[in-house]
Parts: C-alpha cells; sequence; structure tokens
C-alpha cells in the first residue's frame, strides 16, 4: 500500500515513545525481494501507540501520527480517526497535567469539584470514574508520569496535583463473600500469598479434570455471565472448544464503565491473580493461547497491579509455553482502553484491540464463531471469570446449590450514593433490594429512588424494595440488574438534574456509527432539558421504541431506559 | 449445504441462491425496501438502519442489507414495528441533515411513512467547530432546539466541494476511498457519536492530503454532500438543470483499460462525468483523468463562451 503522510517533524520524545511500545515493522524476503508484512498484522498495535504518545507528551501530533503511520503502515486519516474517537486521546496541545473531575450521578451530589475549579484549561468534566464509594473522584493524566486517582478529592487537592503533588488511594469498603475473600486481606502483588490462600488449586483440578468436563462442570454450576446478558458460560465456552481449528481467543472484559460500577475494579486492585487465573483456565478449556484483558484507561492502580501479576505469573511459569508444567501453551495480553464507554460493548471491544475505532459489529456472527480477528472467542467479564475458579474449587453442584435455581452464585453489587456504607456488596442471588441496602447501612437521609443496573438499567422507587434480586425476579418486574449497580439517591437530590446527566452520558458515549444511537442520543438528551423538566411522553417512546429495536447495540438499546423509567415514575411530567 | 434457502418474506415463500442477503431476496421479487448506506458495488456497513425488517424469532429488527437469508426465516418488512423504526429513523436523520439532495425515492419512503421532522423542534442554525469537538464532551443542550450538522461548505480546490450539513455518515464515500476502491484512505470517520464525521487527518485540506482526486467518493454520496464543483457552481447560480441534461455512455480516451464514461451535458457543455455502476471495468469508479479531464473536448472548435463557461471559469479563478 502506498502511503502518502502528512510530512510533520516527529520530535525525539514522541519517537522513543513510539518505538518503545510498538515493535519494528518485520521485513520479508519473497523470492529475493524485500517487502514488509501487511497491514494488518501491525494495525492492533495502534492504540498502545497513541497511548504511548499520550502518556510522554500529553497529546498526540501531527508529528507522531506521521510515525505511528510509518511505522504500523496504516494511514494518517485512520490514525487520525482512531485517536478522535478516544476520550482520553487528544490531537491538540493541552497543559502537561489534566484532571478529569466526575460529575457523574454517584459524584454530582456529593461536591461540584468542576464549578469551585472554575473555568480552566487543565480541568474538563468526566463520567463515572467507577471510584463511587468514594466520591467525588477525580483522575489526572500526567505527561511522562504514570496516572492518578484522588478519591475522595477535594477542589485544593486537585489544584495541588496539577501543581505536581502525588496523590493516595484508599482501600475499598468490602463486604466479602466467596469471590472477594482475598480483597482487601492479601497482598495483591504476592502471587506466594495468592498461592497460600487458595490461589491456582482451580488450575490444578481443570489440568487434572480436562476441557470437557471443566465445561461440564461450569454447565452443572448453572453460572450465568454477569455483563448483563446472563448468558450461560459453560455454553459460550463450549462453543468455542468445539470449533475446529484455531487460533481461538479469550478475552476479559475488565472495560468497567457503566455508571455506578467499581467492582471489577476492586477485584483487579485486590486480586489480580484471581482474574489471570480462571482467563488461563478459559484458555486451557477452549484451546486458545492467548488471552487478552482490556481495561479501562481511568484505572491505573488497576492495570500496574494486573500487569505486576500478569509478570509473576509468567516468571513463574504459569503463563508461557508450558503453563504449570501441564504442556499447553497460555499466555495474556494487558490492552489498556482509553476512555469509550462502547469499547465495553464485546464487539467494539474486539475493534478496539485490533486498532480500529470502538464500533460495534452488527450480529450475528457472534463472537464464538467470529470475534477478535474474526476468530472464535470467549469473552466473559472480570466477574463472571472469577466465579469459574469458585466452580472448580467447590464442585459445580455445590455452587449450583448457592442463590436461586436460575441465578446461582452470588453476585456483587455495588451500593453508592447516598447510603451509609458505600462499597461492594457479596451476596447470594435472592437477596431483596431492601435488604441489600440495609446491608450497607441503610439510606442516608430519606430514601427517593434507586438507580438499579446502571445508566442503561432504571430508576426503581420504594415500592421495589422487595424486589428479589435475581436475574429471573428483575425480568418479571421489567427491570434489569445489569452490572450490579445499587445506586441511591435521597429525596433531598435534584432526580430532573440526575436524568439530564444520564441522557448527557449517552449522548457523549453513543460511538455514532448508527442512526438511531447517533441522533436518538441527542435528541433525547434535547427533550429532557427543556425547562421545568418538563417532558412529552409520547416523543420519548417513539424514540426509545426505534432505538431498542433498530440500533446496531446495547447502548442504543438500553440509552432511554432511564428516563422511561422517571417518566414512569412522575419524575418528568408532560408539559403544563 | 444446499444451494438454494426457503424464506418467507411478507407472506411469500420463496427460495434464494445461498448466501444472498434478505434485501437481494426482497428485490428480486419487486418488493423494494428503503436503503441509503447501502451500495451494491460496495460493502454493507448497516448503519443507516433504514432497510431494518422484522425477522420472527430475532429480539431486535435486523438490517436487510447486510444480513444473510436462512432456511425457514420468517419475514415482515411492513410490519408496526419495521414502519415505526424507518418512520424515526428517517425524521432523526432529516431533522438533523439536509436532505434536499437526497434522491426521490428516498422521499418515497419518507412520505410514506408519514414522516414528521419537525417534531424534535426547530432546527439548530450551522456551527463552525464540529472538525474541533473532542470525544466524551459536549455543551449541554437547552432544548429549544434540534442540533444539526449544519456548517460552512468546504471548498479547497476546483474538482469537488464537500458540504457536510448534507452528510448522513453514511460511509460510502470512506469506503469507496479505502478499500472497495480507490485504496487512497484520504478520509476516514473521526470524532465520536452526534460529533462524528468524515474527516482527513487533523481535518488538513483535500490538496495537502492523500486525496488523488478520483471523484469516487463523490460518485456513490447519496445526499449531495459530496459534489463536483462544477454542479455546485452552476447550482449556485441557479443554473444547474437536470431536466435540461442529457447523458452520454462514451469510452474514456486515456489509457486502454476501457472505462466507460456517462457524460451529463447541458448547453452542450460537460457537467459531470460519471460512470455506470453496473459496469464490468469500473463498478462506478474512475480516476481523475476520466472523471475530470474532460475539458479539452470543449476546447475542439466551439469557441464561443457560454453562460455556464462563464460560471465555471468564475469559480476556478
Amino acid at each position: 500500500m502506498d502511503l502518502r503522510f502528512i510530512g510533520a517533524e516527529v520530535s525525539e520524545g514522541e519517537r522513543e515513545a513510539i518505538h518503545a511500545a510498538v515493535p519494528a515493522a518485520e521485513v520479508v524476503e519473497v523470492d529475493g525481494r524485500v517487502v514488509r508484512t501487511d497491514r494488518t498484522s501491525l494495525r492492533h498495535h495502534l492504540l498502545p501507540a497513541l497511548d504511548a504518545v499520550q502518556s510522554a507528551i500529553g497529546y498526540v501530533s501531527e508529528g507522531a501520527v506521521d510515525e505511528i503511520a510509518h511505522r504500523l503502515h496504516v494511514p494518517p486519516a485512520e490514525v487520525y480517526s482512531v485517536a478522535t474517537f478516544y476520550a482520553l486521546i487528544q490531537t491538540e496541545p493541552r497543559p502537561p497535567v489534566v484532571a478529569h473531575v466526575c460529575d457523574d450521578v454517584a459524584c454530582r451530589s456529593a461536591a461540584d469539584l468542576v464549578g469551585e475549579l472554575g473555568d480552566r484549561d487543565d480541568v474538563v468534566a468526566s463520567p463515572c470514574l467507577g471510584q463511587c464509594d468514594r466520591r467525588p473522584a477525580v483522575f489526572f493524566q500526567r505527561a511522562g508520569s504514570p496516572d492518578l486517582v484522588a478519591a475522595p478529592a477535594t477542589a485544593s487537592e486537585v489544584s495541588s496535583v496539577l501543581d505536581g503533588a502525588e496523590s493516595i488511594t484508599l482501600e475499598p469498603t468490602v463486604d466479602a463473600g466467596p469471590l472477594l475473600r482475598r480483597v482487601g486481606r492479601v497482598d495483591p502483588g504476592s502471587l506466594d500469598a495468592f498461592r497460600s490462600t487458595g490461589g491456582y488449586v482451580a488450575l490444578a483440578r481443570a489440568i487434572e479434570m480436562g476441557p470437557e468436563a471443566v465445561i461440564a462442570e461450569l454447565e452443572t454450576s448453572g453460572l450465568k455471565g454477569r455483563g448483563g446478558a446472563a448468558f450461560p458460560a459453560g455454553v459460550k465456552w463450549e462453543s468455542v472448544r468445539k470449533q475446529p481449528t484455531g487460533p481461538k481467543y479469550v478475552v476479559c472484559n475488565a472495560d468497567e464503565s457503566e455508571p455506578g460500577t467499581f467492582k471489577d475494579r476492586v477485584v483487579l486492585e485486590g486480586d489480580p491473580f484471581a482474574v489471570i487465573e480462571a482467563l488461563t483456565i478459559a484458555g486451557f478449556s477452549t484451546g486458545a493461547t492467548k488471552g487478552f484483558i482490556y481495561i479501562r484507561g481511568e484505572y491505573p492502580l488497576a492495570t500496574e497491579r494486573l500487569r505486576t501479576a500478569v509478570a509473576a505469573a509468567r516468571n513463574a511459569g504459569l503463563l508461557g509455553d508450558d503453563v504449570a508444567g501441564a504442556g499447553f501453551a497460555f499466555d495474556i495480553e494487558v490492552r489498556r482502553g482509553q476512555g469509550a464507554y462502547i469499547c465495553g460493548e464485546e464487539t467494539a471491544l474486539f475493534n478496539s484491540i485490533e486498532g480500529f475505532r470502538g464500533e460495534p459489529r452488527q450480529k450475528p456472527p457472534f463472537p464464538v464463531f467470529e470475534g477478535l480477528f474474526g476468530r472464535p472467542t470467549v469473552i466473559n467479564n472480570v466477574e463472571t471469570l472469577i466465579n469459574v475458579n469458585r466452580v472448580l474449587t467447590e464442585g459445580g453442584e455445590t455452587y449450583a446449590a448457592s442463590g436461586t435455581p436460575d441465578s446461582t452464585g452470588t453476585r456483587l453489587f455495588c451500593l453508592s450514593g447516598d447510603v451509609a456504607r458505600p462499597g461492594v456488596y457479596e451476596v447470594e442471588f435472592g437477596m431483596t433490594l431492601g435488604d441489600l441496602i440495609e446491608r450497607a447501612g441503610g439510606a442516608a437521609g430519606d430514601l427517593g429512588f434507586v438507580m438499579l443496573g446502571g445508566a442503561a438499567g432504571s430508576l426503581v422507587d420504594a415500592s421495589a424494595l422487595d424486589l428479589r434480586l435475581t436475574f429471573e425476579d428483575a425480568r418479571a418486574a421489567g427491570v434489569s440488574l445489569g452490572s450490579g449497580v445499587v445506586m441511591v439517591f435521597n429525596t433531598e437530590v435534584d432526580m430532573v438534574d440526575i436524568v439530564r446527566r444520564i441522557a448527557r452520558f449517552f449522548r457523549d458515549e453513543s460511538c455514532g456509527q448508527c442512526v438511531p444511537c447517533r441522533v436518538g442520543t441527542a435528541r433525547v438528551e434535547e427533550a429532557v432539558s427543556r425547562a421545568n423538566g418538563s417532558v412529552e411522553a409520547s416523543l420519548i417512546e417513539d424514540m426509545d421504541r426505534a432505538m431498542k429495536d433498530a440500533s446496531i447495540c446495547g447502548l442504543g438499546h438500553t440509552a432511554a431506559s432511564v428516563v422511561r423509567s422517571a417518566i414512569a415514575l412522575g419524575i418528568l411530567g408532560e408539559p403544563q | 449445504m444446499s444451494e438454494t434457502v426457503s424464506i418467507v418474506i411478507d407472506g411469500v415463500s420463496m427460495a434464494v441462491p445461498a448466501g444472498s442477503t434478505i434485501l437481494e431476496a426482497c428485490r428480486s421479487t419487486d418488493n423494494d425496501q428503503p436503503t441509503l448506506c447501502y451500495l451494491e458495488t460496495l460493502t454493507p456497513v448497516n448503519v443507516c438502519r433504514v432497510c431494518v425488517v422484522e425477522v420472527e424469532g430475532s429480539r431486535t429488527l435486523v438490517p436487510s442489507c447486510s444480513r444473510v437469508a436462512e432456511d425457514g426465516m420468517i419475514v415482515h418488512t411492513d410490519s408496526e414495528r419495521v414502519r415505526h423504526s424507518r418512520k424515526v429513523v428517517f425524521e432523526f436523520l432529516a431533522s438533523s441533515v439536509d436532505m434536499s439532495l437526497t434522491d426521490d425515492a428516498t422521499k418515497g419512503w419518507m412520505d410514506r411513512y408519514g414522516c414528521d421532522p419537525t417534531r424534535f423542534g426547530p432546527q439548530a442554525g450551522p456551527v463552525a467547530d464540529r472538525d474541533h469537538r473532542h470525544a466524551g464532551h459536549h455543551h449541554a443542550p437547552t432544548g429549544d432546539t434540534a442540533e444539526t450538522v449544519s456548517q460552512p461548505v468546504k471548498v479547497d480546490n476546483e474538482l469537488y466541494v464537500r458540504d457536510y450539513s448534507r452528510c448522513v455518515l453514511c460511509y460510502r464515500c470512506v469506503e469507496a476511498c479505502g478499500i472497495d476502491a480507490q485504496n487512497t484512505f484520504a478520509i476516514a470517520v473521526a470524532g465520536r457519536g452526534f460529533d462524528a464525521r468524515i474527516s482527513t487527518e487533523f481535518d488538513t485540506g483535500l490538496t495537502d492530503s492523500a486525496c488523488v482526486f478520483c471523484g469516487n467518493c463523490v460518485g456513490v454520496c447519496p445526499t449531495g454532500a459530496l459534489m463536483f464543483r462544477s454542479e455546485y457552481e452552476l447550482r449556485n447560480a441557479g443554473m444547474w438543470d437536470s431536466d435540461r441534461q442529457s447523458v452520454t455512455r462514451t469510452v474514456c480516451s486515456y489509457c486502454g483499460v476501457g472505462c466507460n464514461l456517462e457524460l451529463h451535458t447541458q448547453d452542450n457543455r460537460i457537467v459531470k462525468v460519471t460512470s455506470p455502476a453496473d459496469h464490468s471495468v469500473t463498478s462506478g469508479h474512475l480516476c481523475i483523468k476520466g472523471r475530470f479531464g474532460y475539458s479539452y473536448v470543449q476546447e475542439l472548435g466551439d469557441l464561443a463562451v457560454t453562460p455556464i463557461d462563464e460560471v465555471l471559469a468564475r469559480a476556478r479563478r
């Protein structure tokens, strides 16, 4: 391919960053002629290359785009196209330290940090940062230094970090069951500590049992995906295992970005080896030799701990050409997201890893047939995966005895907002919403509404406190457990403002590919922004129906759900 | 695997070749469906969603342009769900994009579905910042107007203009510039969500970009967002009149490939050159010479300057 470049100079710092992040283009000789590898083999390095420049320099210049284009054989227009898709990649000069100040649904009622900090070019408002248990949260991008999170943060702390100060991270509040038993108790940086607390027992059992038996055990356990669709994990794994030819892939979706969700972060920060062990079992069981963990860019601590853990597992022979001496190869690459909620959608995540814009693909084909790089792929989120360790350790039947027959095991719920003790609560399926809130110390103030399942879920009021938290009860009630969000709003909260923030979120996070979502999210936000919180219910219903029926992916399908529930609950009324 | 599959579309059973899409099955029986982003010569991207149909057993509607017909599939193209989604999708488009130059077929579908794009409120006026918006950030709306993609026309060369106020983001130009035809990769979709737009790298002008001015993006644009400079100038001058134009099919004289050309002439002047999409050599695509290198034809003998010549000469200055 003949590419035309911009012709802009790359700086030494940019060049160093890119070269360190991206392997040199392989030169191949064919019949005595020197040719370079085809473009598709290098393209998947695009996002890491952009990340490298952004992290080192603070923005991606024309010279950097040219250098990346040269090195990866990707046209400059496509490098720019991908760069501008992500909120954490900038293509214009910017201050070296930038604070992304969360003003999303949980944080905005705790403080108005954006307002307090005033209008400055190193402060930008951010969607949910996944730190709702210690609101308000701020994420810092720092050129030449590691990114940072401060939570809870004050305006003066934010100013000091912008001036160069470091920040601290607090340990989370965790109400642990079997999945979270190590979090906050066992050193997440120590493989020995992991192994002495039951770590890698599940992998040993898996190797002993063999792939078919592992999957049979998963099917016996009744484990369903925790990512929102509640698809049986065993069925997914079996579909990929049965595919006759490789390569196949297993992917851990750690791009947790649903507003109000922070459970996967707590797991990744507190028990990273558990995720690595589970993904290794997935590779072993399906015949995949390569795994990816795609983690959201706003989780620097979790990313660092995960990378450390992957390296430790590799050093110990638990990843590599001969895993645990059992004669199978498996390795893991950690990929960092760059600020795009949509990349939590599985096919968008594949495109993002492959170096394309995070635009979801039309399904079918489903990932088990054509997933990452067009190959059979298992993709599970963090919570689903760590359940696999428990299933294999306890046995599928024992596991299936917990929870309810249709919702087995435990669930991680993210309690935040106006509750006495925000945090991650691991409870057996079947507890009522009211009891769960009581477990977190009850509502702070008078309970007004609860956001259940996330911004893609719905609002409920006190009449839903008797709802049993199971997949089947939620479905029957017309709500979703989603990513386990239980965000409480007391009667002091301006709910119209909350609904508007959610509509703004979807307008910002739509990938823009399909018309119903691209325009629909903008029209829904306009409709809920009119004076006095009045809204034309039939217009919203019309838009929601088309978005649910005609959008490509789940973002469009659910983008108006909270708005519709707000209308049903009387939060938004008809124009007078 | 059998060579045909049996499906039922709107109550009519039919056998179609295996691998056919639902749209191809529909069109094989004159049961036409609306399309915008779909074009026979390009890979379906299924983004506009005006061709969605109901397939029994499917939770959501499916794009007929890309969904392959499966044995036993029962399809409805005119159910209430289908009509509703198509209506709202067209309303979304027409409320945010200038579709006045979109083809009559599309206008016919919009009439048929009773579209009312004004129901989202009065359209917001043009803005100049669309090429510089950041993913994940926008100014909160007041709700008093409906946001649009209206913006100034980009006129940066003599051969074609880009009026992205008319852009429905169908991706056709990107595909034609890329792997489906030209392999030049001068343009791609930049930005995200409602702020997504077709762009060169850093919004650089076409003459500084990788563009080779083949005009194939113009050839596939369904809404007039990409327009030959000649047509653009004549329209601005109020002189473009397709009723007075005739089309002459000929063979390009520049090389031996044999590309067929359609010369669109008005008042004995060539005002546009296209190629038939079903022509085996071109699939509708041309190079800069065949597409734009026609002025010598008009300089042979006839030296009288017509009003069309005057408009186009003014534009070139």
